[in-house]
This record gives C-alpha cells, structure tokens and sequence, in this order.
C-alpha cells in the first residue's frame, strides 16, 4: 500500500527525506479523552492533491481526526506521518510543519482587529515583507469577494461574510492541506455556494489537498472526490465519491448515505 | 437638607476658587493611587496573562486564593503592612511608616489580586477560544500568547479600571500606615472622614464631588479606550 518512493527529492535536517504520494500517513492512531477512545485508526493514507469528504453521524470521530491532522493535538497512541516526516519526532519543528496546513473551523474566530489584518495574520507569522503581505492580501479579499471590507473591524460582519474572510485567512496562506471542519453548516445557501466555490478553485487552481468534514452529504457529493465514513471513532468505509454513493460496501454506509441511520 | 445644599454651595465655592489645600490632597491621592495602580498592573497582568493560559486544574486553589484576597479587607492589608513597615518590623529600618511610600504599598497590595484575577478569567475565555484559531494559522507560541493578550486587552483595560477604583476609594489601609498627616499623607478618603469627624461638612463634601467626579473622568476613559480598541 505503502508505495514509496526512493528518490531523494528533499533534505530535512540534513538528511535525505524519502518522499511518498501521500500527505498523511496513519499508523494505529487512536485518541482518548479521559480514559473514553473516541477515534482509533489501524490505517490511513490522504493522498497529495485530493479533496476528502469525511461524513459520519455526530461523535464519529471527525472532529478529533481533523485536530491531529491540524497538529492541534497528539495522538494518545500511533504514528502520524506528515510528508513521510514522522510527525512525533519532530519536537520544535512541529511549527515549520503546521505552516504547510491549515484549518477553518465551523464557527469562524475571527481577531477584533480590521477584516485585513486578520488576513495578512498567517503571512506576518511567516516572515513575509509588507510589500508582499498588501499584494497577497487583497488577491485573497478579492477571491472571497470582500475587497471593500479590508478596513472594517471583522466583528462586524454577518456570518457568511466572517467564514468568507476566516477561508481567505487561511488561502493566502497557501498551505499544502487545508482542513475544514464543517465550514457551511451555520450558513445561508448563498454563502454556502460561494463557500463551495472559492474551495474548490482553491484546490483546483493550487493543487491543495482539501479535507473537508461536513455533516451534509449532498456537500460531500458535490465536492469530493473520496469518501471516508467514520462511525464511533472507526473509519468504516473509503472510496471514489461515486462508489460510496453507488455502490456502499458497508451497510452502515449505505444506511447514513440514505439518511436512514438512526443515532 | 439644608445643610447638605449648603455644603454643595461650599464645596463648589472651594473646587473653583482651587483651594491650595484641597489642590494638594487631590493631587496626593491620584499620585499614591496612580503609581500603586501601574505597579499592581505591572505584575498583576503579565500574572493574570499566565495562570490564565497556564493555570493546571491541579492548581485551581490558586484561583481561589486570588478571588479571596479581592475582597481582602483594606484595614487587613493595611495592619500587615503597618506590621512589617513599623520599627520592629522585618523592613521598619527603612523608615517608611507614615510615608506616601507606604500607602502606595498598601493600596499596591490591594490592587493586585484585583487586577491578576479579572486579568486571569479574561485571558482565560480568550485563550480558550483564540489558541486554535492562532495555531492553525502557524502562529509560534509567542505570537499566540500575544495574540490573546491583544484580544482580551478590553477586559484588562476593565481590570486596571476596577483596581483604581478600588484604591481611590478605599480609606483604611491608608488611614492605618499613612497616618493622615495634613501636608504629608491626608488624601481625598481620610480628610473626608477626618472633615466629617469636625464638622467640616462642606471641605468634607467637596472632597466627595472630586472623588465622583475622577471616577467618572476614569470610566468615560474606560469606554473611550474600549471604543477605540474595538475600531483598530
């Protein structure tokens, strides 16, 4: 499964660093909060340049994973590998590797300070001259549709508005993954078009690998290319979107896909 | 009645004409309030700022001990500090009894726990809902830390607010290690009681008007920092 590739492509401390198609790699991961598992997975691989749907009814799981992905939180038990870097060796160089990702949570947090500063936030944290950091800002501002809003206080905006500036926080950032944790679901249909729109450019145009949990499983359809459904903290079923939704293995996944999982 | 109207009268007689006496008390009292603010919020912050963002559940007494000393009772803290300041205490070499320095000191102890507590819960809300936000964008721990004080810097303005208004107003501690010495160590809370004791109702009332009217200079601050804050 683990097809690597034994070119040296880049050099990390020194050493040459075997380079793999996959963005994540997931050995026996599993998570516990006092004492309760809540996600246990024997394996993943998250392929580079894909865009993930990750559905499952609520404490499946989703959540917990993403934060691992994130490197919010390590897992109680497992290996995690980030670009085939083993991400629990990594000690202080856990914040070089959380610059290459980035999350948009459900509830956008966004800084009580102006709609720009929030957005060139990311790109100050990496050093970028201010030159740079006016140019990529309003490339992003423009892409969310939210040009004219860059001097307003971003507590001021509706709730659509704020998620569209929280995913240009996170675009202009330009990371290798972008993680979204139920982005739409407190969204009007309009934003949440828009939403969908400005993400999936995003990964056309960039090439950013997307992982997106969603409740909504006509979103999943519509955006993703791969299904993994989750159920109590197990990834029970993985495929091609068409096959999750065609053809599911598992009658659990067949169930949740019609709606008819009782939970 | 009549006597509080007249007093009023006198007391508005004395605040235009800027008696030198009453100048000077005024003048007194914002001095000792005012270092012992800045000190107490020099440490109460950066204090508060950590345990809120650090404060373990094994630790949570900690909590407990700083909401008890909020309400640690002025002529307390003033007894303690008499206590160490007087000539048999630990620093009475110093010789600072009955001094500006030692109401400072009084009204510093005071303000601290006042200022590291609503300091704490403030950074603590913030910490809890910006942490992620701030690590996800890449930020390093010192931008984080940063970015939460920033972000809770409305309620520590609020802190630093309720910790003056707190030692402007209270009388006992530096009644018990100032002494209220006229010229020396009287301020705006112990002439009042001292005026009232002689009848002096009008001096006494007077001091009273300043005293709300400083708090009220204090809080249209408070909310004009606030506004501006909330525009940056």
């Amino acid at each position: 499964m683990l097809l690597l590739l034994t070119l040296c492509y880049t050099e990390f401390k020194g050493r040459c660093v075997t380079i793999n198609p996959f963005v994540y790699q997931l050995e026996d991961i599993s998570k516990s909060y006092a004492g309760k598992q809540v996600l246990s997975v024997d394996k993943l691989v998250i392929e580079k340049g894909k865009f993930y749907g990750i559905i499952g009814p609520s404490g499946a799981g989703k959540s917990t994973l993403l934060r691992i992905l994130n490197l919010l939180e390590p897992p109680s038990r497992g290996n995690l590998f980030f670009n085939g870097i083993p991400v629990t060796k990594m000690g202080k160089h856990i914040l070089d590797l959380r610059r290459k990702m980035t999350m948009v949570f459900q509830k956008p947090i966004l800084f009580d300070t102006s709609v720009y500063n929030n957005v060139q936030y990311g790109l100050k944290a990496r050093g970028y001259t201010k030159k740079d950091i006016t140019k990529l800002v309003h490339i992003a501002l423009d892409e969310v549709g939210l040009t004219e809003f860059a001097n307003r206080n971003a507590r001021s905006l509706s709730g659509g508005e704020a998620q569209r500036i929280a995913l240009a926080r996170a675009m202009v950032l330009k990371p290798e993954v972008i993680l979204l944790d139920e982005p739409t679901s407190n969204l009007d249909p309009a934003n949440v078009a828009m939403m969908e729109k400005i993400t999936k450019r995003l990964h056309e145009k960039q090439g950013t690998t997307v992982i997106m949990v969603t409740h909504n499983i006509f979103q999943a359809q519509r955006m993703a290319e791969e299904i993994l459904l989750f159920f109590k903290g197990k990834l029970i079923e993985r495929g091609s979107t068409d096959k999750i939704f065609n053809n599911p293995q598992d009658e659990r996944t067949a169930a949740f896909i019609k709606g008819e999982m009782i939970y | 009645m009549a006597d509080i109207w007249t007093g009023l009268l006198q007391a508005a007689k004395l605040i235009v004409s800027l008696d030198s006496e009453l100048l000077a008390i005024v003048f007194l009292s914002l001095r000792v309030s005012g270092v012992a603010v800045t000190t107490a919020a020099l440490i109460g912050i950066p204090l508060g700022a950590f345990l809120g963002m650090r404060l373990p559940a094994s630790v949570r007494w900690l909590e407990k001990l700083i909401n008890t000393l909020m309400g640690l009772p002025p002529v307390v803290a003033g007894l303690v500090i008499y206590l160490l300041l007087s000539n048999k205490g630990p620093i009475g070499h110093m010789e600072l009894l009955f001094t500006p320095m030692a109401m400072i000191t009084a009204q510093t102890v005071l303000a601290i726990p006042i200022i590291t507590g609503l300091s704490l819960v403030a950074v603590r809300d913030k910490h809890k809902e910006i942490r992620d936000t701030a690590v996800t964008l890449g930020a390093s721990q010192q931008m984080v830390i940063w970015t939460v004080i920033r972000e809770a810097k409305r309620a520590i303005v609020a802190a630093v607010v309720a910790g003056f208004g707190r030692v402007i107003a209270e009388v006992g501690a530096v009644m018990m290690v100032g002494g209220n010495i006229q010229g020396s160590t009287r301020v705006m809370t112990t002439a009042i009681v001292l005026e009232t004791r002689k009848g002096n109702f009008e001096f006494a009332l007077g001091l009273g008007i300043i005293l709300l009217t400083i708090a009220f200079i204090i809080n249209s601050l408070l909310y004009r920092v606030q506004g501006e804050v909330r525009n940056n």
